[in-house]
């Protein structure tokens, strides 16, 4: 019997070496002459750089350069932003400020030398000049006439201005029998704060004339290209290499100033150079994500049936756009109506600038966002229409058999079944219990409260039509002649495991043991062409460009061992290291069809030597994954603190390759997405200052934080690629936040609570209760 | 993250760890956990020129029973008060309050004299120390001293020990009969600070009331004070529900309480007051039952 790999819990190759500190990310690569760089940054949100004093700091002992952004212009090209929008406005964003500087944290100057000691004693002497100038942080104050402008060379704040518009708006304002419910709601900045922080090893070999970086990153290959660019190397001559990567949530799904900095530097120097980032300046400069203002209008019928839903997005960008920075927010327009059937959208979107870090691509992208409005807009809907949230969400479900739903969102989920997963998580839970045990505690001042979210999201990105920079992935599969399989993959996982879940599909595939296959990625030298991990698209679309590689190399060996045994190639099958005839008369060695293949001395005519098959997939469509969340808190009425007591998740992620993998995204991401619910706002004062700079303030949540978490699944493939699988490195994020802030808001409910911007604050609570109770007496 | 240099020194007694520490005066500062000190340094907020590591002295790590009285040395980690069986037995305010301390690395690291020393405003130490009415010792080269709880926190992140001092040990009368302790604590969910905390001790008398109580708060204000109005409140009387609210109505009485992003100055006093009343609440029934022999 063959051993059964797709769908079982196998353990992670990535582990063994990971647990036990053998690993190797950047900070681990020492080289011969390598040297140390340190960024010397602005702690002014807006200024004017009058003038860069370097004679002290290169008088430092063990200083072997100082760059300014004077030394760089012209001759480092800009930090690029990949996004393509009508109308964009989009600044110029050099690597080292020039002239002006436009947020806390952004680079004025490298200080490099032979030690990374000396270069940070170094950088205290640099003397920077500044002229302060006003700086705007509110977004909404940003949009005011006369508000200080970000940048001079635009004549106001509004970085773009995206509508996305479908129904009959008219119709549904004429229509007196709909309830318009309204909210405003904040989501809040977030710093996405990976284990590693970011870093790069630049190395330029002057004799080679090549260019060899070793960086944190979600996408090396495309990094390669835009580093190439930006420090005018001969594309072919320039390598990125991603090693281990200590999680990035999509903050190294970019390219940094800081990065074309140290290829500069070692170019100029012919020395490898070296930065890894300090945790404040992770804090500070490494992109954040979502911050966002909602003003939503929803339109129910007395049933619960929502016909309409319109929103104003007021999205701050920060000072410039990182590599997709404007693209995010119109994520959170295009997933807006959820798993809901709403004919009539009208979404509004500004993206506007402020003297702020660039926000980014963070979990979710856009997408928690949506998640956030929409779910909050069920319960408020129910809360309005004395209804049960189940209930307003059953009314506006569509039926599986609807499928593909084109929506007016103008984008067409795959497949789904979204009563299914409803249904699923409320029993898990024990809705109807937990509802009867809310009202027997309440009549004992006890307050506890019942979050849902039905979520739904896009993943598997994506069309190469909707991206930026291609959608699709590359893949190859390689037997060795000594019958060991070698996987090489255009996507970069940092966590996700993916070296795991490919080699199932190789080994099963190839019919070969598990131990067997070995998967690469993250080297441009190794791996020739790729996009990278973002999007919740490893698996669906570089998953399924190592599946058919794997299908075109069996069909090549099939046709040599048919050759041999005399039968017709389509009837062979692989398994037990075997490729043999159904009924087993017929078979051959695996070994033995690999040794005809390299030995080449009897192949079919047409066959060409050795055993390498690659793919490039191009997915035709995104994939929708879904799912549903059911929140169990209680609050402290008497000083406002939340404890999680239980959270339900089923998610539906297709069809799942290892249910270990999606345990642990899905763990991850609600940890991720509670986070926000409860605990992290990232917060700049009035003058722009970032006033949760350290972990002493910024609260990343922590093991102790969380109760257990009840997981199960259901599995509604997909069409959309040959494997059915959809994504899941989003979902628990994604989907948990709303969960959690509909659970306070209905344990708030007897106070009169109808909402309250996260984090969910203790003291915010107890103000909300206190008032409540006020205006009861 | 990296610190200014300084020099790094690692003496192997008291008597040399002492002799540094004046040779350097206000240049250098003496290293225990690091878990306080090593953070400013990284971020340059802290420079001293020398540190003198005291970690190697091996008689300043100990728990001891001496009578009705404990001893701890200077440098036991909180990790081994929170482990201690002998403590879980005389003087359970300890490890209870040991085991609220940030995670288990810095339990693992921090020591209960550096957290004494460092006084910070939000330090979970100074709150147990204050309700034990214990007793520090400090040592330099003009001799040793003991200075009681109550005079040993003089302001933000400032004690009453002098520049060339070395804290040694901490010592505490053990629970005594007909007594119960309680430490509670909220948590910041960032720092794992206390944004409040308050350590009660009661003692009952034989009719059940209260003979004495001893509150110490802490992450209200400055520095960790004992709520002197809630235990005169609470002195002599039976503990009745309605007594309790009310002394604990006075836990943040004359105190200049801290505001910040988490939790504001009006907040804060009402932490103070609702813990204040959970920490009597526990400590009584811990008496209740220790009383009642069960
Ligand atoms: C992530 C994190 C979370 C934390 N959470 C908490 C928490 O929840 N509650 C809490 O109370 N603390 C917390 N701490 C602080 C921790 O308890 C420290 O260990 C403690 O505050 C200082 O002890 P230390 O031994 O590390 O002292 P060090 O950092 O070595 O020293 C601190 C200061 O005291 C001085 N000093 C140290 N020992 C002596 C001595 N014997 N004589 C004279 N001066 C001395 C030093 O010169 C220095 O100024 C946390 C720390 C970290 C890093």
């Amino acid at each position: 019997m063959a051993t059964k790999l797709l769908g079982e819990r196998i353990k992670r190759k990535e582990d063994p070496r990971l647990i036990q500190g053998r690993g190797h990310y950047v900070d681990d690569f020492r080289l011969d002459g390598m040297v140390h760089m340190v960024f010397v940054r602005s702690a002014h949100a807006h200024a004017r750089i009058k003038s860069v004093k370097t004679d002290a700091a290169r008088a430092m002992p063990g200083v072997v350069e100082v760059l300014t952004g004077a030394d760089l212009q012209g001759k480092l090209g800009l930090v690029p932003c990949a996004v393509a929008m009508e109308g964009l406005k989009i600044p110029e964003h050099p690597c080292l400020a020039l002239g002006e500087v436009r947020y806390v944290g952004e680079p004025v100057a490298a200080v490099i030398a032979a030690e990374p000691y000396a270069a940070r004693d170094a950088a205290d002497k640099l003397e920077v000049d500044y002229e302060p100038l006003a700086a705007v942080v509110d977004p909404e104050k940003a949009l005011d006439k006369g508000a200080p402008r970000v940048h001079e060379k635009f004549p106001d704040n509004l970085a773009f201005l995206a509508k996305l518009e479908a129904g009959d708006w008219k119709a549904i304002e004429a229509d007196a029998g709909l309830k318009a419910i309204k909210a405003r709601f904040v989501n809040q900045r977030l710093a996405p704060a990976s284990m590693e922080t970011r870093g790069v090893v630049a190395s330029y070999s002057p004799g080679e004339d090549t260019l060899t970086v070793w960086s944190s990153t979600q996408i090396p290959h495309l990094l390669k290209t835009n580093l190439a660019v930006m420090t005018g190397t001969d594309e072919a001559r320039c390598r990125v290499i991603a090693p281990e990567v200590g999680g990035a949530f999509g903050s190294k799904l970019n390219v940094y100033g800081e990065e074309g900095v140290a290829c500069f530097a070692s170019k100029k120097l012919g020395r490898p150079v070296k930065w890894i980032e300090g945790r404040r300046e992770n804090l500070q400069a490494t992109i954040h994500g979502r911050d966002q203002i909602n003003e939503l209008e929803v339109y129910a019928r007395p049933d619960g049936l929502i016909v309409g839903l319109r929103c104003r997005v007021i999205a701050d960008l920060g000072a410039y756009h990182q590599l997709l920075t404007p693209a995010i927010p119109t994520l959170t327009a295009l997933m807006i109506v959820g798993s809901y059937k709403i004919p009539n959208v009208f979404v509004e979107t500004k993206g506007v600038f402020t003297n702020k870090m660039a926000t980014d691509a963070y979990r979710g992208a856009g997408r928690p966002e949506a998640t956030y409005i929409i779910e909050r807009a069920m319960d408020l809907v129910a809360r309005e229409l004395k209804m049960d949230p189940v209930d307003v969400r059953m009314k506006n479900f569509p039926e599986s058999k609807e499928f593909p739903l084109a929506l007016a969102t103008g984008v067409t989920y795959d497949t789904a079944n979204y009563q299914k997963t409803l249904k699923k998580v409320l029993k898990l839970g024990g809705y109807g219990k937990l509802r009867r045990e809310q009202e027997r505690l309440r009549k004992k001042g006890k307050y506890i409260g019942l979050g849902l979210s039905t979520y739904v999201e896009i993943c598997a990105m994506g069309p190469s039509s909707r991206m930026p920079a291609g959608g699709w992935e590359y893949g190859t599969v390689r037997v060795e002649r000594t019958g060991k399989a070698t996987v090489l993959s255009g996507t970069s996982p940092h966590g996700q495991g993916e070296q795991t879940s490919f080699a199932q599909i190789v080994a099963e595939g190839l019919g070969i043991p598990y131990d067997d296959v070995t998967v690469y990625h993250g080297d441009t030298a190794v791996v020739p062409l790729g996009i990278g991990t973002f999007g919740s698209r490893t698996t669906a679309v570089g998953g399924t460009a190592i599946h058919l590689a794997t299908e075109r190399l069996k069909k090549k060996m099939a046709r040599i061992a048919a050759h041999k045994l005399g039968v017709k190639p389509g009837e062979l099958v692989f398994e037990d290291e075997t490729i043999r005839t159904p009924d087993g008369s017929k078979s051959m060695a695996f070994a033995e069809v690999v040794n005809e293949a390299y030995n080449a001395t009897s192949l079919p005519p047409g066959i060409e030597p050795g055993l390498a098959e690659q793919s490039v997939f191009e997915p035709p469509n995104y994939t929708f994954p879904f799912g549903a969340h059911l929140a169990v808190v209680e609050v402290d009425a008497e000083t406002g603190e939340v404890r999680l007591r239980n959270y339900y998740a089923v998610d539906d992620c297709g069809r799942v390759l290892n249910p270990m993998l999606v345990d642990g995204q899905i763990h991850g991401g609600l940890a991720q997405g509670i986070g926000q619910a409860l605990w992290e706002e990232h917060v700049y004062d009035e003058n722009g200052q970032l006033i949760t700079g350290t972990f002493m303030d910024y609260a990343v949540p922590k093991a102790p934080h969380f109760s257990w978490f009840e997981t199960a699944s259901t599995e509604t493939r997909t069409p959309v690629n040959p494997l059915g699988v959809k994504g899941v490195g989003e979902a628990g994020t994604i989907a948990s936040t709303p969960a959690i802030v509909n659970a306070v808001m209905d344990a708030l409910a007897p106070f009169g609570v109808r909402h309250l911007d996260m984090p969910l604050k203790p003291e915010k609570i107890w103000r909300a209760i206190e008032k409540g109770r006020a205006r009861a007496a | 993250m990296i610190t200014e240099p300084f020099g790094y020194h690692a003496p192997k007694s008291l008597s040399e760890a002492v002799r540094l520490v004046a040779q350097f005066g206000a240049d250098g500062k003496v290293l225990a956990g690091g878990h306080s000190l090593i953070p400013l340094m990284k971020l340059r907020l802290a420079s001293p020129k020398h540190l003198v590591d005291i970690g190697g002295i091996s008689d300043l790590s100990y728990i001891r029973e001496d009578g009705d009285e404990i001893q701890i040395g200077a440098t036991t980690t909180h990790f081994r008060i929170e482990s201690s069986d002998l403590l879980k037995t005389k003087c359970p305010l300890l490890p209870e309050t040991a085991g609220e301390i940030g995670d288990a690395q810095v339990r693992n690291k921090g020591t209960m004299g550096g957290s004494l020393a460092h006084s910070d405003p939000a330090g979970d130490w100074p709150a147990a120390i204050l309700a034990l009415d214990a007793e520090i010792q400090a040592v330099s080269a003009r001799g040793e001293r003991w200075i009681p709880a109550r005079e040993f926190f003089v302001d933000l992140l400032a004690t009453a020990l002098k520049g060339d001092e070395i804290l040694t040990a901490i010592r505490l009368p053990a629970l005594p009969s007909r007594a119960g302790d309680a430490y509670l604590k909220l948590h910041h969910p960032a720092s794992g600070f206390a944004v409040v905390g308050a350590a009660a001790r009661l003692v009952l008398g034989e009719n059940g009331s209260i003979e004495r109580a001893a509150l110490g708060i802490t992450g209200i204000g400055p520095k960790a004070y004992r709520a002197a109005a809630v235990e005169s409140a609470l002195a002599g009387k039976s503990p009745t529900t309605k007594r309790l609210e009310e002394a604990s109505a006075h836990a943040a009485d004359g105190v200049d309480a801290n505001s910040d992003l988490y939790a504001s100055a009006e907040y804060r006093s009402h932490l103070a007051r609702v813990y204040t009343r959970r920490a009597i609440e526990k400590a009584l029934e811990r008496a209740q039952e220790r009383t009642d022999g069960r």
